[in-house]
């Protein structure tokens, strides 16, 4: 029995504990970015914000949070219950399983796989099964539609995704993601790779149905999309999903083209703080920038949105591709 | 080696319950569903056999990709699949004889694995074993471009084809849709949409 | 079984149990909203979402072809990205050759982008 403990039941604890103390600041800090995104988008508009509860405002995602857990759960009669319910949770867990790989410092990660990367890229590609099982199962016109249209964009722009991280595979040679920041130490790929990394900065926000891609819950045609029929803690689930989606594409994106941990510069001032506060605050600043952008750009026709996909970062970043990969191959840069 | 024994038989029960749902299911919807869950497990097996790159690969392709085709079709097309179910007796002596063939060969395979074709090394069937600090991802791409450059290229072909063939098979123009014409808009001069005249007081345009 | 192996299994462990805590907690949040919550359905409030009237038609309706062909071409797209992972990674050893025959691979498929453009299948109206 104690052999068994020490076998299995304390590696387990251990595991378990590393899950805990990532599960919990990533739900706190998503509950904080809905609040965060609420202040800034008001600030842009000369508004406060929440202010109200505590003190300024910041009680509220938590008092949406438990608002929100005392509705009543509603399930559309002509609703496809299972589905209907399983939705949420898959966007949910999608969006959390997601931080299992991504390095906060250096070392500092859950599961520090060889194919990091890829599994990065899965998780994204299956965000969009959340979205139209949860319009299909609502049996209901608005949220079809919304789910239809989301399905074509997410997919859209998951391809010219899928090019911009293999140009930086390229600049790296290995999918790991811990490598990828390492490789780094010389140049963030924001510099080199500048087009790419605005690219997929953009693409985020279209796999994220942010605005100004939020075509999928275009409020003034389709009301909510795809989330209409949902309620309570359906609803929250897809909520934190989409907002824990949204800094997980921006620590993401750090990852890739910002260094990850590392400082901007290898000298004294800057290597005094620890890796992960770079990191976070890294993210932080592309969180604002998602606001930010939220605030300022209208949003697009769906033609338009379609076209800017296929017809300019497809032929765009496939292009990029082959040029890195011959200026490597023609210096004999190639790690 | 107990947990992995033991979440083996856990992906493959998955596998095998979520197959036989797949084609038990009445809502196509469910089948698909069972589909995905089936792929994953499938997954979940690669990973098992340390073949990270593929399971990887399997997710990216057929529950991202192939798996959302499906699930459109089964979804939106709005298919009465009852009426489809009706034949169904019909076809089993086909499908049961496909069956039996499947099930034969791979008897065949399993059996077989001692049988040495004629030059073919004895250990033909068995995995090479790359040096350990090679991540099969590597490993693969050392081969897959060069060694195996032709059939690569074929690959390319064969992707070629669909495309062409999806765009012949699905892609109707509309007649009568107007379009926006960006360099058209962008190329509009004041001169074209605005005519300034000198009018006398009192005469009228 | 090497230790090869193991090591990478052991990596993969804490993605399954915490793909269990997920969905566990997802299950736990529902569940407890549902037995916290007062709950009293009626019609009204199950009826589909519509803009008073009660729906004229069910919410299967077909739609444009369009929308096929777009999951048809990202799963071509899709593949050409995954032919692409191994190449990116493993370009340092196959050198020049492989960086050419990947070129090749992508005019084999950029044929099929342009002819898509130019019959117009990336249109939307």
């Amino acid at each position: 029995m104690v052999e068994f403990w020490i076998d299995y039941g304390f590696p387990l604890l251990i595991i378990l504990l590393k899950i805990i103390v990532i599960l919990v600041p990533v739900l706190i800090g998503v509950a904080f970015a809905t609040y965060f995104d609420r202040k800034i988008w008001a600030a842009m508009q000369m508004r406060r914000g929440p202010n109200v509860v505590g003190p300024f405002g910041l009680m509220q995602p938590f008092a949406d949070g438990l608002k929100l857990f005392m509705k009543e759960t509603i399930i559309p009669a002509g609703a496809n219950k299972g589905v209907f319910l399983l939705a949420p949770a898959i966007t949910f867990s999608l969006a959390m399983i997601g931080w299992a790989v991504i390095p906060f410092g250096d070392g500092l990660v859950l599961s520090d796989i060889n194919v990091g990367i890829l599994y990065m890229f899965a998780i994204s590609s299956l965000g969009v099964y959340g979205i139209i099982m949860g319009g299909w199962a609502s049996n209901s016109k608005y949220p079809f539609f919304g789910a239809l249209r989301s399905a074509a964009q997410m997919v859209s722009y998951e391809v010219s995704m899928g090019f911009i991280i293999v140009t930086v595979l390229l600049c790296v040679g290995s999918l790991n993601l811990s490598d990828i920041v390492r490789a780094q130490e010389k140049i963030w790929f924001a510099i080199p790779l500048f087009p790419m990394f605005v690219m997929f900065f953009i693409s985020a926000l279209a796999e994220t149905n942010r605005p100004p891609f939020d075509l999928p819950e275009a409020e003034s045609e389709l009301v909510a999309g795809y989330q209409i029929e949902y309620s309570s803690m359906a609803f929250a689930l897809f909520m934190l999903g989409e907002y824990a989606n949204i800094l997980l594409l921006s620590g993401l994106t750090t990852i890739l083209f910002l260094g990850g941990w590392l400082p901007p510069f290898d000298i004294a001032p800057f290597n005094w703080i620890p890796g992960p506060i770079w990191f976070l605050s890294k993210l932080a600043f592309l969180f604002f920038v998602f606001s930010w952008v939220k605030a300022t750009v209208p949003r697009y026709r769906y033609d338009q949105l379609m076209r800017l996909g296929w017809k300019i970062f497809l032929p765009l970043s496939l292009f990029w591709v082959v040029l890195t990969a011959g200026v490597l191959v023609a210096f004999d840069w190639v790690p | 080696m107990i947990v992995q024994g033991l979440v083996f038989y856990l992906f493959a029960a998955i596998v095998v319950v979520s197959g036989v749902m797949v084609i038990s299911a009445r809502n196509p919807v469910h089948s698909v569903l069972f589909l995905i869950l089936a792929f994953f497990n499938s997954a979940g097996l690669f990973v098992l056999m340390g073949a990270e790159f593929l399971a990887m690969i399997l997710i990216i392709v057929y529950v991202g990709a192939v798996a959302v085709l499906f699930l459109f079709v089964v979804m939106m097309l709005d298919v009465n699949f009852v009426q489809l179910r009706e034949g169904f007796l019909q076809y089993l002596p086909v499908g049961g004889l496909i069956g039996i063939i499947l099930f034969v060969e791979l008897l065949l395979v399993l059996g077989g694995a001692g049988v040495t074709v004629e030059g073919a090394p004895a250990n033909a069937l068995a995995a090479p074993m790359p040096a350990a600090n090679v991540t099969n991802t590597e490993a693969l791409g050392a081969l897959l471009y060069t060694k195996y450059v032709y059939l690569f290229q074929a690959a390319g072909m064969v992707l070629l084809v669909a495309m062409i063939g999806a765009i012949v098979l699905t892609h109707r123009t509309r007649p009568g849709v107007r379009r926006q014409n960006i360099s058209d808009q962008v190329g509009r001069r004041r001169e074209d949409g605005v005519e300034l005249k000198k009018i006398q007081p009192g005469q009228g345009a | 079984m090497d230790i090869a192996l193991t090591d990478l299994l052991l990596e993969y462990l804490p993605i399954l149990i915490f793909l269990g805590v997920a969905i566990g907690l997802s299950v736990v949040m529902v569940g407890g909203s549902y037995i916290a919550a007062h709950q009293k359905p009626d019609p009204e409030k199950l009826s589909a979402y519509e803009c008073g009237f009660d729906a004229f038609e069910g919410s299967r309706a077909q739609f444009d072809v369009r929308f096929y062909l777009v999951a048809i071409l990202f799963i071509i797209f899709d593949l050409e990205v995954a032919f692409l992972f191994p190449w990116a990674v493993a370009l340092g050893e196959i050198g020049v050759f492989g960086f050419w025959s990947m070129v090749v691979f992508l005019g084999i498929l950029t044929i099929g982008f342009v002819y898509e453009w130019k019959k117009g299948a990336l249109e939307w109206e």
